[in-house]
């Protein structure tokens, strides 16, 4: 690596050549705090927080996008430096609804954290004009309130760069600017996705998901209903974030313990539902492969990515898989074999997820084909932050709690439903049980390690039997468009495709704990948090969903074989295309 | 062969006041006596002294005709062009002596000027490739592909001096070395025509005037830094440059002087023409370039400069319109022909739009070095009505006030930035002493709140808290510490803005803070414009031992604010009172006061 010598507040350092004033600051220890700043998605230098006197320069410089040269003397704290970012702080403060203490985002907030570290004492300094905007919340899972927009673009930048989608952007200009969609549509009439990557960029509580936890807590208190919640995969990896705990922990145990306490009648897991989902999908991939069905088979178990399809690629419609997702699934079983099982009243039972996405909050009330006439299959779905929010006014002290386990028999479940939460998990959970079936159980493989990573696209061909199936992993719609580009012109030929809405599948979900950009920048919470599902899998005794117990009981007792006429009228569904503008 | 060459401003200035339909009368009229064959009417571009538009000027005789409208057609035509008795009662003041006729190089607007960019300007038929032939067109290019290298062009470009006229001042020389020096598949060549300055016309007048001129340097341009296409951002609301640079464009491809193997030297270069919306912002060079790329029109970062990352992320060379007017004349006079004129600095000349209060308002071209006072004064013809000159403004929202005691400077980039102001693109606004100084802060602060382009926190917030705090004072409500204040965020968003509009903004508050500063503790201690333009400090106020009681006010005034019995003095609510003026005007007796 070329090197060159700066200085930075007085102390010498050898720092990579290239890089700019901020990473060579990283490099040497030295924080410099930012708002609008987003490693290689919003690199745009717009909020001048993180600005820095360089020795020789009329101008202070934005350390975000100013690269280092040999000899730069750099102050990144003198008063000058303070000065500035103070007045930048109280300028924005001005503009800013400050309902700090009833906030979403009360002690997550990135711009209250830089008031309190830059003293900033009196929030009216600039006071002047301050444009009311409408709080948009027509969409199902989320709401925007201006009112508390910084403008810094990181959620602009997350969904046209992320996501390659961008049905928001800034309207209007100078003082007037505001984040918006296009003629000032709402976001509910938009084709928006729902993936909800928007919220976890954004640095204050301008932009949250739809708080379902009011009518988590009414069930909870209603004695009639039999109040059920199953966690997706990748939550026990991620909830311990919101109690400070290191990223990738994983917390089942407590997570188990903490709902059970807050009154749940009984703790199941999504992970069950995804060794489901396996059975299911694996079996009609075999089929599509053995009676010439649609090929590339793609998975539909990302909402946000199911919805994506049905906007932007219509055509692709007949490829994605029939099934179910997991969630729904599972609230499927819940509302027919589980029901019949306990005895209880389908319209008793009310499902609750807790899942890592806010499209899943979309899924529950857009499902084509629910499992029982006139019910949800899930009655409600809440994220990780909801689900910590519960956690933290019902005064449960998370940190401590007892380990707790799931409750049979819709809580058991193989290491190949816990990959489900991270990018290549759905692919090698589904090739985990095909290889087992077309080979008779002779292949014994486990471990695809090809199709694990963060790699924005994985491509592996597999010798399963005589069969050679050609798979493609992606994650993050900017990159699915590119590979369905690809399937599209004929410059690529696979036969499954694994697709998450979100970078990194489920574990960077938009209803996961938010980190701050600081985090995000510097730390690949992706595959940290991906690391905890996959030690999770290799823990457990059962690998395989197809050899689950729960699953095989529930084959047996109630669908038959998998991909059964009974198993598509509650397990399957179907799409339809939606309009782009 | 025509005998007789009439010339009629087709510039906006003069289209606006009619020159159409007196080309047409022209046209007509010239038919009807039979004289089609002998007398040629030509549509040029600016001759620059647009106060006195419609101009048109009749040659070989060199008759200057001002102020001319359709029904004095027939009599130009009547009288001049068939009898050869020049219309005396037509003609510009200046050029009527006793017993002839002055040239009007003689004139005091032109006396001292000196037309380099301009030159063609008002000469020939912008519309007709074959006039700028005539006038040396192309010959810059055609030397330029047969017998220079690229690296010749660029040196001789940097020997002549020549600096970015769009108002930075940029070394163009060093620019295009930079262009060069990058290796690349692609490079563009780009000619910034946004030119959004409020009063600045100057590169509007050379587009419609002498188009060719630019497409013959962005391709000499081309040629010095490898690039084979050019894009010029212009404005959509000059719809006469659009036509005639499109115009232009068409012609000079038929004629293989745009396109494939350029005069047979195997250089290829094509222009397209691409129409900005109007937003100010967009000429900032890496807005525009993004407003091209087909995004939101707003700055990013720099660097990468445009040299390295311009349009569509390829080395892009970005000159302003009067910049590349120079280039063609520059190769064929050499380097120390350009570097003659002018000061050391800043060689060459520069165009200016004279406005404001001024005799004669226009375009007028002086030599680098010219001082305020000879602009002012000579060129520009002083100030109307006896009133005495207070500043000049230029550099448009970015630049600064001039105060009277700089009036002897010497008008070049440099001097202009060590007293607070800059060159900019030219825009010269002179103000009297009615101007007030506030006034004029706010309304360039409003200018530049409504034209952020909203990316960065201090144009974005800061601009509108300034313009807040103006506003206040300006209102008589403003305190000391405001003024403190104000100057303190003026330096703040100076110092942090993203791009050269948010720093740049605070410069005519800075400006009229420096030489004005007695007018802002008026406005806040006195609640006073001494002035007499904030609205909300005046107080109109009828003296008793001057008024009649004739009434003609409380009729006039259209607040019923004023009241009074008949043969008695009147007086004027300030409550109701809106502050008009209209019944000051009306007044035959004097009696009605500002205060």
């Amino acid at each position: 690596m070329d090197m060159v010598n700066v200085t930075i507040n007085g102390e010498r350092y050898s720092v990579p050549a290239g890089s700019t004033i901020l990473e060579a600051a990283r490099y040497a220890g030295v924080h410099i705090p930012t708002l609008c700043y987003l490693k290689d998605i919003n690199e745009i230098g717009a909020c001048r927080i993180c600005v820095v006197e360089v020795k020789g320069m009329r101008s202070l410089v934005a350390s975000c996008v100013y690269p280092v040269s040999e000899g730069m003397e750099i102050m990144t704290s003198s008063p000058r430096v303070f000065d500035a970012r103070r007045k930048t702080l109280e300028l924005i403060l001005s503009t800013h609804a400050k309902k700090c203490l009833s906030c979403v985002r009360a002690g997550s907030c990135e711009l209250q954290k830089l008031c309190r570290e830059f003293k900033v004492s009196d929030e009216d300094y600039y006071a002047g004009e301050n444009i009311q905007y409408e709080v948009d919340d027509s969409a199902v899972h989320m709401y925007r309130d201006n009112n508390k927009c910084i403008l810094c673009r990181r959620c602009v930048a997350a969904c046209s760069k992320l996501q390659g989608i961008g049905v928001i952007g800034a309207n209007d200009r100078g003082f007037k600017t505001h984040i918006g969609c296009a003629f000032e549509q709402n976001l509910g009439d938009v084709a928006c996705v729902s993936c909800g990557q928007c919220i976890v960029v954004c640095p204050t509580g301008a932009i949250a998901e739809h708080d379902n936890t009011e009518e988590v807590w009414q069930a909870l208190a209603d004695p009639t209903k039999h109040v059920i919640v199953q966690t997706a995969p990748s939550i026990r990896v991620t909830l311990g974030e919101a109690f400070n705990m290191p990223i990738g922990t994983n917390v089942t145990g407590k997570m188990v313990t903490a709902l059970r306490r807050l009154g749940f009648d009984a703790v199941y897991d999504t992970d069950f539902a995804a060794d489901l989902t396996i059975v299911e999908e694996a079996t009609e991939f075999i089929d599509r492969v053995k009676n010439g069905g649609v090929l590339p088979m793609i998975t539909s178990c990302s909402p946000g990515w199911v919805e994506y399809c049905e906007h932007y690629y219509p055509e692709f419609i007949p490829n994605l898989s029939t099934c179910k997702s997991p969630q729904q699934m599972f609230g499927a079983v819940a509302k027919t074999w589980y029901a019949q099982k306990m005895g209880i009243d389908p319209k008793d039972i009310y499902v609750v997820g807790v899942m890592p996405c806010t499209a899943k909050k979309f899924e529950t009330k857009n499902v084509e084909s629910n499992a029982v006439e006139g019910l949800y299959d899930v009655d409600v779905a809440i994220t990780t932050r909801e689900l910590a929010r519960m956690i933290e006014r019902a005064g449960i002290h998370f940190t401590s709690l007892p380990d707790g386990e799931f409750d049979a028999p819709l809580g058991i479940s193989s290491g190949a439903g816990s990959i489900f939460g991270a990018t290549g998990g759905v692919m090698e959970a589904a090739l985990r049980t095909a290889a087992d079936w077309l080979t008779g159980g002779e292949m014994q493989k486990v471990n695809f390690e090809e199709v694990r990573g963060v790699a924005p696209i994985k491509e592996a061909t597999y010798k399963i039997g005589d069969l050679e199936v050609r798979v493609a992993v992606t994650s993050g719609l900017a990159n699915a468009k590119k590979v369905l580009e690809a399937v599209k012109s004929g410059e690529k030929h696979y036969d499954f495709i694994e697709i998450m809405g979100c970078p990194g599948g489920c574990v960077n979900g938009g209803g996961q704990p938010v980190q701050p950009a600081e985090v995000r920048n510097f730390m690949d919470l992706r595959a940290m948090r991906a690391a905890g599902l996959y030690a999770d899998d290799a823990g457990k005794a059962i690998r395989k969903s197809h050899e689950n117990p729960a699953i095989q009981t529930l084959y047996k007792e109630f669908f038959g074989e998998p991909g059964s006429h009974r198993a598509h009228e509650v397990l399957h569904t179907h799409y339809s295309p939606l309009s782009r503008f | 062969m025509y005998r007789s060459h009439v010339l009629v401003c087709g510039g906006t200035g003069c289209t606006s006041s009619g020159s159409d339909r007196i080309v047409r009368a022209l046209e007509n009229n010239i038919r009807s006596v039979g004289l089609e064959d002998e007398v040629k009417v030509i549509r040029t571009g600016c001759f620059g002294l647009c106060a006195l538009g419609p101009i048109m000027i009749i040659y070989p005789e060199g008759a200057f005709y001002s102020r001319v409208q359709v029904d004095d057609i027939p009599e130009i035509v009547e009288e001049h062009l068939l009898k050869g008795r020049v219309v005396r009662r037509l003609l510009y003041q200046e050029t009527v002596q006793e017993d002839t006729v002055k040239s009007l190089d003689q004139t005091d607007f032109y006396k001292k000027q000196m037309r380099v960019a301009l030159k063609n300007c008002g000469v020939i038929d912008p519309e007709n490739i074959n006039e700028y032939i005539a006038y040396e067109g192309y010959e810059a290019l055609g030397k330029v592909l047969t017998e220079m290298t690229p690296e010749e062009v660029i040196k001789t470009v940097k020997d002549s001096g020549l600096r970015g006229r769009g108002g930075g001042g940029f070394l163009t020389g060093q620019k295009w070395a930079f262009g060069a020096a990058e290796k690349a598949d692609q490079k563009y060549v780009a000619c910034n025509a946004d030119e959004g300055d409020p009063g600045a016309f100057m590169d509007r007048s050379i587009l419609e005037g002498d188009p060719h001129v630019i497409i013959e340097a962005m391709a000499i341009a081309g040629y010095a830094i490898g690039a084979n296409q050019g894009f010029v951002y212009i404005r959509a609301e000059y719809p006469i440059a659009v036509q005639r640079l499109q115009h232009a464009i068409d012609q000079a491809r038929e004629l293989g002087l745009l396109g494939k193997d350029i005069l047979g030297t195997g250089f290829d270069f094509d222009i397209e023409l691409r129409l900005g919306a109007g937003a100010f912002v967009c000429g900032e060079e890496t807005a525009l370039m993004t407003s091209i790329d087909g995004k939101r029109g707003e700055p990013r970062p720099r660097p990468p400069y445009p040299t390295t990352s311009g349009i569509f992320g390829k080395p892009t060379v970005l000159n302003n319109v009067e910049t590349y007017a120079n280039i063609p004349q520059i190769i064929l006079k050499g380097a120390d022909w350009f570097r003659s004129i002018g000061t050391e600095k800043s060689p060459g000349t520069k165009v200016f739009a004279l406005g404001g209060k001024i005799h004669n308002t226009g375009l007028v071209e002086v030599p680098m070095g010219t001082t305020l006072r000879e602009i002012v004064e000579e060129i520009g013809g002083g100030i109307p009505n006896g009133k005495q000159f207070k500043a000049a403004q230029t550099g448009g929202p970015s630049g600064g006030c001039i105060p009277a005691e700089y009036l002897d400077i010497p008008i070049d980039y440099d001097s202009l930035t060590a007293i607070g102001s800059m060159m900019g693109s030219g825009g010269l606004i002179v103000m009297d002493e009615d101007t007030c100084m506030v006034d004029i802060a706010k309304f360039y602060l409003e200018f530049t709140v409504d034209e952020s382009c909203g990316k960065c926190t201090p144009c974005r917030v800061g601009t509108k808290r300034l313009y807040e705090m103006l506003d206040k004072i300006s209102k008589g409500q403003g305190t000391m510490e405001d003024l403190d204040k104000m100057e303190e965020l003026c330096y703040y968003i100076k110092e942090n803005s993203l791009c050269g509009l948010g720093q740049s903004a605070p410069n005519p508050v800075l400006s009229t803070l420096k030489y004005f500063r007695d007018e802002y503790v008026a406005h806040i201690k006195d609640k006073r414009c001494p002035a007499g333009v904030c609205k909300e400090l005046l107080h109109y106020v009828i003296d008793p031992a001057k008024c009649r009681g004739c009434t003609l006010c409380a009729k006039t005034c259209p607040a019923d604010a004023i009241t009074g019995k008949v043969k008695e003095p009147h007086v004027i609510d300030p409550a109701k009172c809106l502050k008009c003026g209209a019944c000051l005007e009306k007044c035959r007796f004097g009696a009605i006061v500002r205060k």
